[in-house]
């Protein structure tokens, strides 16, 4: 099953190869990570998209949290929680096409950011399935090529007056 | 006032405590060596090769329990060390290791001798470090002694440049160390606790796992009261040996590949297994499927990334050996007042009648000697008090099984990593840390041979080492698979060429003595042993011996190959002859 880890991390030199080297030395395999600071500029967030049962789960958050400068590990799963991606996809449509492209891109709320004689560069947020519904929907108009940024993701908060 | 990096460098390891560091010169670390040419409190020992050295500081951290620290320079030296951090690191080893490096405006030039010994090394250390600044070192040195030392104990590495030992800098030495991101547990959850003593409770044929972890956190007394109130019997992996008293009516060896036929027995008939500082390696569990079927099992250890790894856990508890057998002794107290002779006493017929039936042995020869009567005799000798370090091969295995070994931090072998070359530089090591015990290196004729170089560090350092080379002109252990396995296809396991060890020992103006019948085994050792000054003990052996039990590689630990004697593999011979 995939899992949606968040991990809070000291923000320093090496600290990524840490956690890949984690990854790649176990045979776990990560489908994505995207690293960024927090409000506290000494700490960084890593978000980790990987799979395995729940064994390796098991020891995937536990091998994090032995990380020395690992100082927080939480597997979303267990966390209700919402999460974002987003993609750029450069396509090439050909003319009778360039409308769709452009109906698509509004009915997924993406923006135009680039274009060209020839290609629009359009950037689409959501989750997962959304990004990739839309991936699908322009492959046939001609995708040049996409860059996805990897998940992030954040715990909700609950909503009942305390 | 201001110091020089290297004057931190030395000042912090007093802070720690340390009195030997085990090393090597080379150009980026010329001035940390010119500040220990005089120092009154840190004798640097010089050793043949930085292999050696990072052994040594292992062989010192074993028998002591304190970290082993050991320098070196950049480039090669650094890359020299790598094996022995990674054995330091599979067997839970404190350690500090400092190498050199090119100065910090030169990393990433490919500069002379430069090599990114933090990247080599960051998955065989516990942690490592770059220090790119000279104000940074006297905290860095505070943490890595912080963490080799805490919670699972392993190898911690500083990569030093050039330029941070030259430069100067007001020093603050941290009088305690704090990292917000490292808290091992320590304590165990109680309510697991008294879950562990309801079941110790409740089971009728319980068996100890300990390992070493139980060394590493000082709890054998804890462990034989647990084992000795409920009259539990204890079987030590290779890690833990001497964590349970090997003379105990209650242990019954090792268990695993080359294990007791009891243990494993035991083990497989279980139906609880309490597991306390070990980690299920796989030369402990055979085939997991098949492994302990019956049993509940009670998993304490420090580290919980052990924990539910390989096998299936009932009770997981993590925290410190020593506090948890002592919780667990008293809440076993508390549950219950029963009357455990009693209780144990079919559990503990049955595993004497498993004892009985196939009793650790081999066939004693007048003619040519067996290993195995080797060791017997070393343990009869020096009436177990010694300090024992091992190669790898049958060496290990031998000394593991025939040896016994009835206090902890006695015995020296590379578990995990199993690395040849080991048990030489680390008998040096525990010798430096005892001067008055004898240290005995049991090695193999192909082992001894990579790192034979250090004999030099012993003879000039006056360390009086043993080393008991079980001499069989065979990798005896790969052999003995090739034997059982590769229709005794001997491919480059003959080492045709041994070298004559005791010319070996008289280069090195040591002293070499050799036995080649049975009868000059106990002569030799006596002699050895009254020797003050490092010996080579060329014992020429039965080069057909097998290590046994022996469990296949894939099958379950109680699916063990025995030895066969000579009279019963006679009467089948005779038996097929009539057929
Ligand atoms: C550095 C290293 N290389 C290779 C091996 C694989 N290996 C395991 S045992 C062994 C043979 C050891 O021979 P020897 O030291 O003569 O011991 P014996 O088994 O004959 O007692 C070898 C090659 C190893 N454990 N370590
Ligand atoms: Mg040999």
């Amino acid at each position: 099953m995939r899992h949606t880890i968040s991990c809070l991390v000291e923000n320093k030199f090496g600290v990524l190869s840490r956690v890949a080297g984690l990854f790649s030395g176990r045979g776990y395999n990560i489908e994505s990570l995207s690293v960024g600071e927090t409000l506290d500029p000494a700490i960084s967030t890593m978000t980790i998209v990987t799979s395995g049962d729940d064994q390796i789960i098991e020891q995937i958050t536990k091998q994090l949290n032995k990380l020395i400068d690992v100082i927080k590990v939480v597997d979303l799963v267990e966390v209700e929680h919402v999460e974002r991606e987003m993609v750029l996809v450069k396509v090439n449509p050909k003319k009778e096409n360039k409308a769709e492209v452009l109906r698509l891109t509004e009915i997924f709320r993406g923006r135009v950011i680039d274009s060209s004689q020839k290609t629009y560069t359009v950037e689409i947020t959501g989750d997962e399935r959304k990004i990739e519904a839309f991936i699908e929907l322009m492959k046939p108009m001609g995708i040049k090529e996409f860059m996805r940024t990897g998940k992030v993701a954040i715990a909700r908060e609950s909503i009942k007056p305390k | 006032m201001k110091k020089t990096g290297s004057e931190i460098f030395l000042e912090s390891l007093k802070r720690q405590g340390v009195k030997h560091i085990f090393g090597y010169p080379g150009g980026v670390v010329l001035n940390i060596f010119d500040m220990l040419y005089d120092d009154k409190n840190i004798e640097l020992i010089l050793t043949r090769h930085e292999q050696g050295a990072v052994h040594a500081a292992d062989g010192y951290a074993r028998s002591t329990g304190k970290p082993g620290v050991a320098l070196v320079t950049s480039g090669p030296g650094a890359t020299n060390t790598v094996t022995g951090i990674a054995t330091a690191s599979m067997d839970s080893i404190p350690m500090v290791v400092f190498t050199g490096q090119v100065p910090t405006m030169l990393i990433g030039n490919d500069a002379f001798q430069e090599a990114d010994i933090v990247g080599i090394t960051r998955p065989c250390t516990k942690y490592n470090y770059l220090v790119k600044d000279v104000s940074d070192l006297a905290e860095t040195i505070a943490e890595a002694f912080h963490i080799a030392t805490t919670g699972r104990p392993g190898p911690v590495l500083i990569d030093l440049p050039k330029d941070v030992s030259v430069g100067k800098v007001e020093p603050v030495y941290p009088s305690s160390v704090k990292i917000r991101s490292f808290n091992p547990t320590v304590e165990g959850n109680p309510w697991m606790i008294k879950r562990a003593a309801h079941e110790i409770e409740k089971s009728k044929k319980p068996v100890i796992i300990a390992g070493g972890g139980v060394i590493h956190s000082e709890a054998s007394k804890e462990l034989k009261q647990l084992a000795e109130l409920t009259e539990i019997p204890v079987t030590t992996t290779l890690m833990g040996l001497g964590a349970f008293p090997g003379t105990h009516k209650l242990f019954l060896g090792m268990p695993g590949m080359h294990g007791t036929y009891y243990a494993n027995k035991a083990i497989q008939a279980s139906d609880l297994l309490i597991s306390v500082g070990m980690r299920f390696d796989d030369r402990v569990t055979g085939k997991i499927a098949a492994f302990a079927p019956n049993a509940k099992i009670i998993h304490v250890d420090i580290d919980p990334t052990s924990i539910r790894k390989n096998v299936r856990v009932d009770i997981p508890i993590v925290g410190d050996a020593k506090r948890i057998l002592a919780d667990m002794v008293a809440a076993v107290k508390k549950e219950t007042k029963k009357q455990w002779g009693e209780i144990r006493k079919s559990w503990l017929k049955e595993i004497n009648k498993w004892k009985k039936q196939h009793p650790l042995e081999y066939e004693y020869s007048d003619e040519v000697i067996k290993p195995q009567f080797v060791i017997e005799k070393l343990y009869e000798l020096t009436k177990g008090n010694a300090i024992i370090s091992t190669e790898v091969g049958q060496n290990q295995m031998w000394a593991a099984q025939f040896f016994k070994y009835n206090k902890p931090r006695t015995w020296l072998s590379s578990g995990g990593l199993g690395t040849m070359g080991y048990g030489f530089p680390a008998a040096i090591g525990a010798q430096l840390a005892h001067p008055n015990k004898i240290v005995i290196d049991i090695a193999g004729d192909g082992s001894i041979q990579m790192n034979i170089q250090e004999l030099a560090t012993a003879v000039i350092n006056k360390l009086p080492v043993k080393v008991a080379i079980l001499n069989n002109r065979y990798l005896g252990m790969v052999r003995q698979w090739q034997e059982l396995f590769f229709k005794e296809r001997y491919s480059h396991t003959g080492l045709d060429v041994v070298p004559d060890f005791v010319k070996v020992a008289e280069a090195y103006s040591a002293v070499g003595l050799r036995a080649e019948k049975p009868s000059e085994v106990e002569p030799v050792i006596k002699e050895a042993l009254k020797t003050k000054a490092p010996v080579f003990m060329d014992f020429v052996c039965d080069w057909k011996e097998k290590v046994y039990p022996m469990v296949p590689a894939g099958a379950a630990i109680d699916e063990m190959l025995l030895l066969e004697k000579e009279e019963k593999k006679e009467k089948k011979r005779k038996l097929k002859a009539v057929k």
